[in-house]
């Protein structure tokens, strides 16, 4: 009889808060692209006398956070010190939140692509400081201070995945809804948000929690979920060849997908955690509280369900809708300003407006085709001003010129030819011009009506309605 | 008497009205330092050299100073206004980062060190017209009550007795004042080392309450404790340089935003109905008993309780309500709960001090960083860092925090109470100031206590309660013992109560000014 395993997974995630400034000083937060060791003064440098002065902005996103992950924000909390050595911790100790952290509980409910639900839950949010970066370099260690007091948030789940699928999928949706409540830029390849991956095994259908090991430096969707996939199976190979499973510690090497040892035995580490003297006990009356939360916009899983029972859209278009929070807003605008079928808006960003975010690497808010325009593109199409070539067309017209649609179609006289006289002038010409077609036509080959119209859409580059075009075509051919 | 020898608020008005110039206060006062300093501490300096001289300094600079006091007196000259300490020198405790300057801690580990930026208390002096004379020498990292465990030797000796300590951590502050080294210094208090300093050298010293003063740029021992204070030679002197360091700083975000009342224009306002206590807690000294474990309890000195006695009574005769019997019981505790919660502090303060990126790294080749750093803080801390972050390292530990450090925290909250008690406006005892010895005795010989670092901390144990409990204490002059040696009163008050301390200080200076004992002058001063 073989024994059928589940994993079981819990993520340990930091989230870089993308604020203006360091947590404990006025240096720019972020460093991206900086020359090492430019954005450092005394304090995130930990010069001796120097004390940290905690930054509102950060607390203010750490709020907003626990919000969006349903955790309890708690009316005080407290600083703590956390006490080793290493060379890019400048203090020696990093200032962190330990037993009182400035959020409790949480979770979040996400969908798995096959339309069922999981829940992760939450135990604490602790607001501190990043340390800064080691690099070896040659038997020589450079340290860059650029990203000591940068803003993290750590949030650590239950052990409640189940499968490096689900994994995967719960950063997917909380690196999606960091992005979306403007709290953190959430680019893995960046250290934005990092992840460390717990693991264990056990037989499906008991409730046990075995020894697990511990992946470091996962640091991407893919990785989540191939590392922690390979791990799952080696624990299996282990326990199904009776060995049992040691608490290791492992490193991902993405390049070559292999996990590797870095620790045999993880030692608890004693950070002699106390208080931070140099700060006050932080504070969130409800009067601050309920200023910051009102700020919170409704969450991306929330506009998602609320796109399929409002708009009757499919769960397909509502999920691409609310990949980002700037499309759904874009899209509930464009519908608003359309006052039509909410399935038709839904196709003409899906199918058209997508590629042209994605050719130009930007967001919905940064298109010159506003929502506005967008409606009125649809608009002409349906009341039959352009037909849908025009339309497409038009789209790249506006975007580049930032010009509103209707005026373009009038400017350049994109509207289409459907005044009849017109049409039947130059198809008169075109059936003294072809004579050998014509004649072929009338012999029976009337497969060349469709040349006849695509001569005519030809030269009224493309506006003429062709119906009409092939009502009139059909009358002169045949006399 | 000599420019250096007047008071600040003297100087200050002299200087205004163009009577001196800043530059001669200056030259008075660095022939002063000639005559009496000696040579500066130094590392691996010797401990016993020039026994009759102060050693104050760790670091002396003059020529900024002179640039300073130039500047002064060019303003006055041009007519602009200048600050309420225009053209005053003072020193700085070396435990304050100044730009430009060797800020050392009395730390090997920090001798070499420059700071690039000044702290808060410092720049304010500064700003308001006072001239920095250097920096003065401490206990190393403040650990001490002697300033015998200084790396930079010769230590400071005490002004009315070469062969005594000057008290510490702040002993070259209270020895600089005390000489006429500079009118005012600027020292910081963990558990008494503004007040023990100022008691044995016989000056003004004020810690203020926690939160009052700037800790910004004062390099840390114990963070929940530290205080940075004046030491003046007067009590007019202190509550002007108190006034100066006084207020919020966007630095350091556990000071007050309070307004900071007006500590110089009310000094003589009478003290009359004001509640001044006496408690017998603070008249005995608690000390384990090494063989028993038990504690032990021992009278403080009887001429030192009458000098207090007397203080008790002047300000009687100016009308103060004297209260006796005033029950502290969680005093003897003071020193215990000391010694876990400031070295949990200091240890994870000293954490930083790794040779990575500025001060003393080692000199041997290593092979790995984790050998680096052994080295380098083996290397570079004295005796007292090095069993502080032994025994800060220990209590701290996860599994004895509960039983020692967070037990401490508790005891620290029980001495807070006793004092809530005594001052609470409708409780039982209703009082403003609370009058104690500052020391248990007056100051000890060089080489007696030093080494048994027990005994050392029990200098500190009428003061370190106000440390713990964030209230504001002052210590000034007294009389002498039949050593010729000061005795120094304590006046503790509730939060931000130095106005009213300052006050009676004042009111007893009053009282007293016709004494003879007012008159004496240290002994190194009668040849100058």
């Amino acid at each position: 009889m073989t024994i059928e395993y589940e994993a079981v997974i819990g993520l340990e995630t930091h989230i870089q808060l993308n604020t203006l400034t360091k947590i404990f000083c006025s240096c720019k937060a972020d460093s991206w692209n900086d020359p090492p060791n430019t954005n450092i003064c005394p304090v995130c440098t930990g010069l001796p006398g120097v004390l940290p002065v905690l930054n509102k902005a950060a607390v203010e996103k750490a709020m907003l956070l626990a919000a969006a992950m349903n955790a309890e924000i708690q009316p005080i909390s407290y600083f703590d010190r956390k006490n080793y050595f290493y060379p890019d911790l400048p203090k020696g100790y990093q200032i962190s939140q330990y037993n009182l952290p400035i959020a409790r509980g949480g979770y979040l409910v996400f969908p798995m692509p096959d339309g069922t639900e999981r829940k992760v839950t939450i135990h604490k949010m602790h607001l501190e400081e990043d340390a800064g970066k080691t690099k070896n370099d040659f038997g020589r260690r450079l340290i860059d201070f650029n990203r000591c007091g940068v803003p993290l948030v750590e949030m650590v789940t239950g052990p409640d995945l189940h499968s490096a699928d689900e994994a995967a999928q719960y950063i997917l949706r909380l690196r999606q809804l960091l992005r979306w409540i403007g709290v953190s830029e959430a680019d893995m390849e960046k250290g934005h948000l990092r992840c460390d991956a717990n693991v264990s095994i056990r037989p499906k259908g008991t409730s046990i929690l075995n020894p697990k090991t511990e992946i470091k430096n996962v640091n991407s969707i893919v990785a989540i979920r191939e590392s922690i996939q390979t791990e799952v199976q080696r624990q299996i190979r282990e326990v199904q060849a009776g060995h049992p499973i040691e608490s290791w510690t492992l490193e991902w090497d993405e390049e070559s997908g292999i996990l590797r040892k870095m620790r045999s035995k993880e030692t608890e580490a004693d950070y002699r955690y106390f208080r931070e003297p140099d700060l006050l006990s932080l504070e969130i009356d409800e009067q601050w509280k309920n200023e910051v939360l009102s700020t919170l916009p409704e969450l991306p899983l929330q506009r998602r369900a609320r796109f399929v029972a409002q708009y009757g859209l499919p769960v397909y278009d509502a999920d691409i809708l609310t990949t980002e929070r700037s499309l759904s807003e874009y899209y509930e605008a464009a519908l608003s300003a359309y006052q039509g079928d909410p399935k038709r808006v839904s196709n003409w960003i899906i199918n058209d407006l997508l590629r042209i975010l994605n050719d130009l690497a930007i967001s919905a808010v940064e298109l010159k085709i506003t929502p506005t325009y967008l409606a009125q593109i649809i608009r002409m199409v349906d009341d039959g001003t352009i037909n849908n070539t025009t339309a497409k067309a038009l789209l790249d017209k506006v975007q580049s010129s930032g010009k509103e649609p209707a005026a373009i179609v009038s400017e350049e006289g994109l509207a289409k030819v459907s005044d009849a006289e017109a049409l039947e002038r130059l198809i008169a010409q075109l059936i003294t011009d072809n004579p050998e077609q014509v004649a072929n036509y009338r012999k029976g080959k009337t497969g060349l009506l469709g040349w006849f119209v695509g001569q005519v859409m030809k030269q009224t580059q493309g506006k003429a309605d062709a119906q009409l075009a092939r009502s009139i075509l059909e009358k002169y051919l045949a006399e | 008497m000599d420019l250096c020898d007047y008071a600040a608020y003297q100087l200050v008005w002299m200087i205004k009205r163009k009577q001196v110039s800043a530059c001669e206060v200056l030259e008075s006062t660095l022939r002063r330092i000639n005559a009496v300093d000696g040579m500066p501490g130094q590392i691996e300096g010797d401990r016993n050299a020039e026994p009759d001289k102060i050693h104050a300094f760790i670091s002396l600079t003059a020529e900024r100073a002179r640039r300073q006091a130039q500047q002064i007196d060019q303003a006055i000259q041009a007519g602009e206004e200048v600050g309420p300490l225009a053209g005053v020198p003072f020193t700085v405790k070396d435990i304050f980062c100044v730009a430009d300057t060797l800020s050392t801690a009395g730390s090997k580990i920090l001798s070499n060190f420059v700071a690039p930026y000044t702290a808060t208390p410092v720049a304010r002096v500064e700003q308001a017209g006072g001239i920095l004379l250097g920096k003065v020498n401490l206990d190393e990292f403040t650990f001490g009550s002697s300033n015998e465990s200084s790396a930079f030797q010769p230590s400071p000796r005490n002004p009315w007795n070469t062969s005594r300590v000057p008290g510490g951590s702040s002993g070259g502050s209270a020895a600089a004042v005390a000489a006429g080294e500079g009118c005012l210094s600027i020292g910081t208090d963990t558990a008494g080392s503004i007040r023990q300093p100022a008691a044995f050298c016989g000056v003004v010293g004020v810690k203020p309450t926690y939160g009052r003063v700037s800790r910004y740029g004062l390099i840390a021992f114990g963070s929940s404790l530290d205080c940075p204070g004046p030491l003046a030679r007067n009590v007019s002197d202190a509550a002007l340089l108190l006034q100066i360091m006084s207020g919020v700083d966007p630095h350091d975000s556990t000071t007050a935003n309070l307004p900071v009342p007006d500590y110089v224009t009310d000094l003589e306002k009478p003290i009359k109905g004001m509640r001044i206590g006496l408690s017998p807690d603070y008249f005995r000294i608690t000390y384990v008993d090494a063989e028993s474990g038990e504690l032990d309890q021992q009278p403080i000195p009887d001429d030192y309780r009458q000098a207090i006695y007397r203080v008790a009574g002047r300000l009687a005769e100016m009308g103060a309500d004297i209260v006796e019997e005033i029950p502290m019981p969680h005093t003897k505790y003071s020193i215990p709960a000391y010694f876990v919660i400031s070295r949990v502090e200091a240890a994870s303060n000293l954490h930083r001090y790794d040779g990575v990126k500025y001060g003393y790294r080692t000199q041997q080749a290593v092979n790995d960083l984790r050998e680096m750093y052994r080295k380098t803080r083996g290397e570079g801390f004295g005796l007292q860092p090095k069993l502080r972050i032994l025994m800060g390292m220990y209590v701290s530990a996860a599994q004895y925090s509960e039983q020692y450090y967070l037990r401490a925290l508790r005891v620290r909250t029980l001495i807070r109470r006793d004092f809530e008690v005594i001052f609470d406006p409708n409780g039982k005892y209703r009082l403003h100031a609370l009058l104690t010895p500052t020391t248990p005795t007056t100051a000890f010989p060089i080489a007696q206590v030093y080494g048994d670092s027990v005994l050392m901390q029990f200098a500190d144990q009428l003061t370190v309660a106000a440390n713990h409990a964030g209230l504001p204490a002052l210590s000034f002059p007294c009389g002498f013992d039949s050593e010729g040696l000061p005795f120094g009163a304590q006046l503790i008050g509730p939060d931000f109560s130095e106005d009213q301390l300052l006050r009676l200080a004042r009111n007893y200076e009053l009282v007293t000014e016709s004494d003879q004992w007012r008159k004496r002058l240290p002994p190194i001063l009668r040849n100058v």
